[in-house]
Formats: C-alpha cells, structure tokens, sequence
C-alpha cells in the first residue's frame, strides 16, 4: 500500500509553500482578464424566469406551486420528500405561468419540467427564518437548513450539499476550492474579491458541522488580489490556511486539488472522505451562508458572461432561471461577429453549446462563454492517431488516453474500463494536446453514457425475470389451491350424501321426478296451444 | 479358465465400485438444473415476450441449451445475438425475421378513459406490470413494463398503445452527431 503524507508533513510542506504535483495537466491561455476587470453587476430582471425543478445530481422534488399561483422571491416552488432532492425556490416574484417541459442547461438540448414565472417587477420577498445564532443550534438543525434553502455543489457537479455536510467521518483537511482553473470563468475569482467576508462566514458554518482540522482554502496563483482579500478575511482563524496553488489546467479538478495540496490520492472507487478530505467550492460557501445566517435559499449566483463576441464582458448576479438571452444582451452579445451563433454554457475545456437562448441559468451554470469569429476555432475533421502519446503525458489522472480511445470507439466497453474509464474527469486535457484533433472526450462521454444504459437494462431485466417467475409460482400456487378446493368440495358433496343414508338420494329422485313431471306437463300444453289459437 | 474368471470378476468389481461412486456423487453433488440454462437466460432480455414461440425467457434459454437456433429474438438485437453466439461457439446469424424485428424500446400505455376494467390485460401481463381490478380502471406501472406486447391483443377496447421510452437527459447517449454539442477544447495557439 501507498504511504500517504501525514497530517504534519502536509502542514510543514505548506507552510513553506513547498505543494506537491498531480501528474499531466496543460496551460491554456487564460484569456481571464476580459471579464475581471469590473466589479459584479446587478441587473435588470428578465421578464419570466424558468426554473428547472431539478438542477442537481438526484431526484425531483416534490412540486408544491399550481399553474396560476403567485409566488414570491425565494418561495420554495419544490419540497425535498427524498434526502436526494433538492428544493428549488422561485428566484423572483410573479405568477406561474407554466409547468412544463422547457429545454434544459444540458447538452442534449432535451426538455426537462420546469417551472415558468412570469415575472411581476415587484421582487417582493418572502418571509425567511434566519438563524444566526446557528453556533447553538443542533447538526440536524442546520443540515435541514441548508438542504431547504436549495444548496447543491456551485463548482459543477451539483452534488447536493446537505449530503454533503451530513459527514460521519473524522476531517482532517476541510478544503476551501477557489482554483477556477478554466480559461476565461472568473466567477469565484470575483466573489472572493467582493465578498470574502461572507464565503468566510459560510466556511465558519462548514467548521462548525464538520469540525475538521485544518481548513485549506486554494486560490490559484493568477488571481492574486483574491488571494489577499481572503487572506485578511480569514487571518483571524489559526486553523484557515489560504494556499496559492501554481496555476495549471485541471488543478481545480477535486481529486488533483487534494493530491496538490496533500500529496494523497482519492481511490479509484472511494471518495475524497475516505482519505480525511472534503472539498468545497467557493460560492457553495457563500449560499451556505446565506441560507444558515438568513434564511434566504438561493436563488441567484455569480455568472460570468465572456468572449470576444460581447462588448461588455462582465460578471453579474443572475437569477436562477433567467434566460441566457437576457444576460447576453446586457453584455452587449454582437451575433455578427460569430460566423454562425455559438453560445457556450461553461468554460471553452469543458463547457457545452447551447441549442437555444431561451435555456434557463441553473445553480451550476458559472459561465456563458460567446467566441468571435476566430477565437475559438471549431475542431475540423479529426485525423488518425499518430500515437504520439502527448494525451497520456497530459491526463491529470494518469489514464491511456489512446488506449481508453480505441475501445471506446470500437465499442469495446469492457477493454475501456480494464483501462479505467470512470477515473475519467472529462477535463479535456488530452483533446487540448491533440495533434490530430481527435475530440477524445466526446468518445469518452459516449462509452460511459453507453455502459450506464447498459448496465440500467441488465437491472431492469434482472428485476423482470424475479417478477416473471414469482408470477409464475404464484399461477402455479393459485391452481393447486383451486384443484384442492374442489377437491375437498367433491368430497364432502360426496359425504353429505352418504351421511343421512337414503333420504338425501330420496330428495334427488323426487325431485327429478318433479321436473319429468313438470316437462311433460308443458309439453301437453305445447300441443294444445295451436288448436286454442284458432 | 480361473485367470479368466477371476481377470472378469476384477473387471466386474471396478465397475461396481465405480458405479457405486458415480451414483453416490450424482446425488450428492447434484446440480439442481443446467448452469448453460442459466448462463443463457442471463443473457436474454428478459421481455418476456415470447416473441421466438416460447413461453418467456427461460424456456427459450432451455431451448437454446437443446440446440435450438439463437437468432429468434427481437428484443435482444443483434446485440443478443453475439453474445450467444460467443456463449455457445456458433456463428451468429442476422435475426430471424419471421419472429419479429428489432425496435426501439417501447412501453405499454393504457388509454385509461377508454378502459372498461376487464382485467384481460392484467392476466396477460407476464411481469405483473399492470395495477387495476375489476370494473376499475387499470394503468401500466411503467417501471416494470418490458414492452413486451402481449396486453395489446387481450384488449377488448383497444385502449392500449405502446408507445416508444422518451429520450430524457438522463438517458441522453450523447450523439453528436446529430447535434453539434459537447466540449469544444481549446485550441493551443
């Protein structure tokens, strides 16, 4: 078994600024002073917002609004029935104006439910419950509050936070992730400028549920002005260490970031608890925040609205919902100097294309990247691997590249995984170092979708036959049960009839004769009737 | 003659011992039924369908077992069909069409205004996937429903459509082929 660093040599290396590595890793240009020059903008309201009643890894919450209903700023629109659900809360007063299938922030450009509020202009908010005095209050207390206030992870997985939080296990470092590592997003950069103080309060709220024993927060070394501010915002705290981790493509990535700052690896099929780490991003710490001190979910975040497309490039506070047409127009979007429209939801590594404007902000969008002409030129044609093996010696987990290629592509699932498919991150590292263009991930995220599919249809066929042949049993038993029913119902027929001797029988045969009698008699009638007729 | 004799009596010994012990083994490690059966019907979808003139799934993998042909299963696909192939050292055949075509999949919707509560449908489902009684209304409990089929005939209203499993962004394979989505890394200047 691999030696991990301990707790002291972790502290003693950074102390002295001495971090380790994580192994590949590129270094795009960063192209991340377009947007971070001006302060977080507060804008206008868009006329309706869409609120996608899901917007996390998990399950649907439970829908408590009706089409017609006015809501309030921040009123719960979802209830959480199931710990996997996470509530979601209408970011702005008005009236819902539909529940229904509208395109959702997601690759595919499928439709998912969602929740339309046409927007009345008022903002008026709705009554929270702030509990300020949350040092007093109990675990489960706060846990709930954050899982009410609608809290999933804001660096991209949305992972919901309460789950999150509600951690058994000892912590050694709780870490704090302000790398924002892709090019061109400056989202946290900006939050950490503006409001240290409150990311701050949210990590002291961290502390407190997890109690941890040392807090790391990790800023990359390009951003050193928020370095300095959550430097003074966190002086106070002995145990708050804020790292300047050197800038590298995928340092933000959480396992590279762990393996950066302890040298610890996550495994392969565990996670990051396992090896006394937690990670959290830097405006999940902000919403945390805002939920516990006041009550308020969340229903806006940071957004960074980039590219050379936009005149006014610029981070604003979007409401949850807004659609990105909206925001483009306050960044001043110029669809002529696209070829053709593009819009980018994320970083240009690991970002997607949008299908529509009319696609909503949700709690994980951090950027809306819009390229010129010739700034971010589509990947022609992919050619032939040449071998050259430049994704291997980039790929921050240490997978093949190539190899993990092949069988994707020929559909070799099960050679994919010996390679270990799912350590993949998706960073988009090796595409990047490409000489051939080969858009690797897209093949990576093909054979994955795949082998879920396919593993979902093992289940599903598995619980089937279970059904089919507890159905059968049950056919089975249903017939004995009926053949021993009239079984036992010819038997006793049979005793009854034993039982008072003759007089049964009697019964039978006078009452044949009855009938004999009864038949005959009709039969005359039959026969008279024609000549009473006439 | 005794050399004989007594070489026959060896002989006849060994195969008594012999018998005695193959005989004891077959009880005592009997294997309750045919683990190719198993192995077999792990491989089938499960549908239920008895789309290749069995009575389910498992009939058909005992078939299979006796040497009947592999290519007698719609639901499964061509997908099916290698892996048996690859399970029982044949060659693998394009499907037999007469048993049907390969489809996407598909659930069983009831047109639940229509339904007069016959309970046909609930007998012919070979998985229990429909809820309902008599004189009720009776829906397909979609979790459980293999497309199989079998419900559609019973149906005395024709009130059930099957219809296809809508695409979702969960269960989005990622064709981009299609649409032109996905990561567009950057390009090194």
């Amino acid at each position: 078994m691999k030696m991990f660093a301990d707790y002291d040599q972790i502290m003693e290396r950074i102390s002295l600024q001495n971090l380790w590595d994580f192994p590949g890793g590129v270094h795009p240009t960063q192209k991340k002073s377009l947007s971070n020059q001006t302060d977080i903008q507060r804008i206008d309201l868009p006329s309706v917002v869409h609120i996608p009643v899901k917007q996390h890894i998990g399950v649907n919450g439970e829908l408590i609004v009706k089409e017609g209903d006015t809501v309030k700023k921040g009123q719960p629109l979802t209830t959480s029935e199931n710990s996997f659900a996470v509530p979601v809360h209408a970011s702005t007063s008005g009236t819902v104006v539909a529940i229904s299938d509208h395109v959702a922030a997601h690759p595919s450009g499928l439709s998912e439910l969602t929740v339309t509020i046409e927007c009345d202009g008022k903002d008026s908010e709705y009554e929270y419950t702030p509990m300020s005095d949350y040092a007093q209050r109990s675990k489960g207390e706060i846990i709930q509050a954050i899982c009410a206030a609608g809290i999933s992870g804001m660096g991209g997985a949305g992972f919901p936070t309460h789950l999150k939080a509600n951690n058994v296990k000892p912590i050694e470092f709780l870490i704090i992730n302000g790398i924002e590592c892709e090019p061109y997003i400056t989202s946290d950069d900006r939050l950490m400028r503006e409001h240290a103080w409150q990311i701050r309060q949210g990590i002291d709220i961290l502390c407190h549920l997890l109690q941890p024993k040392q807090v790391l927060i990790a800023i990359e070394d390009n951003k050193p002005e928020a370095f300095e501010t959550m430097s003074i915002a966190c002086q106070q705290e002995d145990n708050y260490h804020v790292v300047k981790v050197p800038t590298k493509y995928p340092a933000g990535g959480e396992k590279q970031l762990i393996q950066v700052l302890t040298s610890r690896e996550v495994p392969s099929d565990g996670l990051p608890v396992d090896i006394g780490c937690l990670m959290y991003n830097v405006g999940t710490c902000y919403a945390i925040a805002d939920a516990v001190i006041e009550g308020k979910p969340l229903i806006e975040r940071v957004v960074t609205i980039t590219g050379e497309a936009v005149d006014a490039p610029q981070n604003v506070w979007a409401r949850i919902g807004t659609p990105i047409k909206h925001l483009l127009a306050q960044a001043q979007y110029h669809s002529e100097k696209q070829s053709y429209p593009r819009i980018i939801m994320g970083g240009p590594m690991m970002g997607f294309t949008l299908s529509s404007v009319q696609i909503p902000v949700v709690k994980i969008t951090n950027c809306i990247l819009v390229p010129a002409a010739k700034e971010l030129p589509l990947v022609e044609d992919e050619r032939a691997c040449i071998r050259c093996s430049a994704c291997a010696d980039a790929c921050p987990a240490s997978l093949l590249p190539q190899q993990m290629f092949w069988h994707s592509k020929a559909k070799e699932y099960e050679k994919a995984q010996e390679y270990n498919l799912f350590d993949c991150i998706e960073c988009g590292a090796c595409a990047y170092v490409c000489p051939s263009e080969i858009p690797l991930v897209h093949y990576y995220r093909k054979a994955k979708a795949d082998i879920r599919q396919q593993q979902l249809e093992k289940e599903k066929s598995e619980k089937a036959r279970v059904r089919f042949e507890a159905r059968k049993d049950r056919l089975q038993r249903e017939k004995e049960a009926r053949e021993e029913k009239h079984r036992l119902a010819a038997e006793a027929r049979k005793q009854s009839l034993n039982k008072d001797g003759g007089a049964a029988k009697d019964k039978i045969a006078a009452a044949l004769a009855r009938a004999k009698a009864k038949k005959a008699k009709q039969q005359a009638q039959l026969k008279d009737k024609p000549s009473s007729d006439e | 003659m005794t050399l004989t004799l007594i070489a026959i009596l060896v002989v006849v010994l060994i195969a008594l011992v012999f018998g005695a012990l193959l005989g004891f083994a077959s009880i005592r490690f009997k294997v309750e039924s045919d683990p190719l059966v198993e192995q077999i019907d792990n491989l089938l979808p499960q549908t239920q369908c008895g789309q290749c003139g069995y009575p389910g799934c498992r009939p058909y993998a005992e078939a299979i077992a006796n040497g009947d042909e592999i290519n007698k299963c719609p639901p499964g696909g061509e997908a099916t069909i290698k892996d048996l192939s690859e399970l029982m050292g044949v060659e693998a055949k394009p499907l037999d069409a007469a048993h049907g075509v390969e489809d996407v999949k598909k659930v069983a919707f009831i047109r639940e205004a229509e339904c007069i509560g016959c309970t046909k449908c609930i007998q012919a489902c070979p998985v229990d996937a429909i809820l309902g009684a008599a004189k009720q209304m009776h829906t397909v409990i979609i979790d459980e429903c293999t497309g199989c089929d079998l419900c559609v005939d019973p149906c005395p209203v024709d009130c059930i459509d099957m219809v296809p499993l809508h695409d979702s962004s969960e269960n989005w394979q990622w064709n981009f082929k299609q649409v032109s989505v996905g990561d567009i890394p950057l390009r090194q200047l």
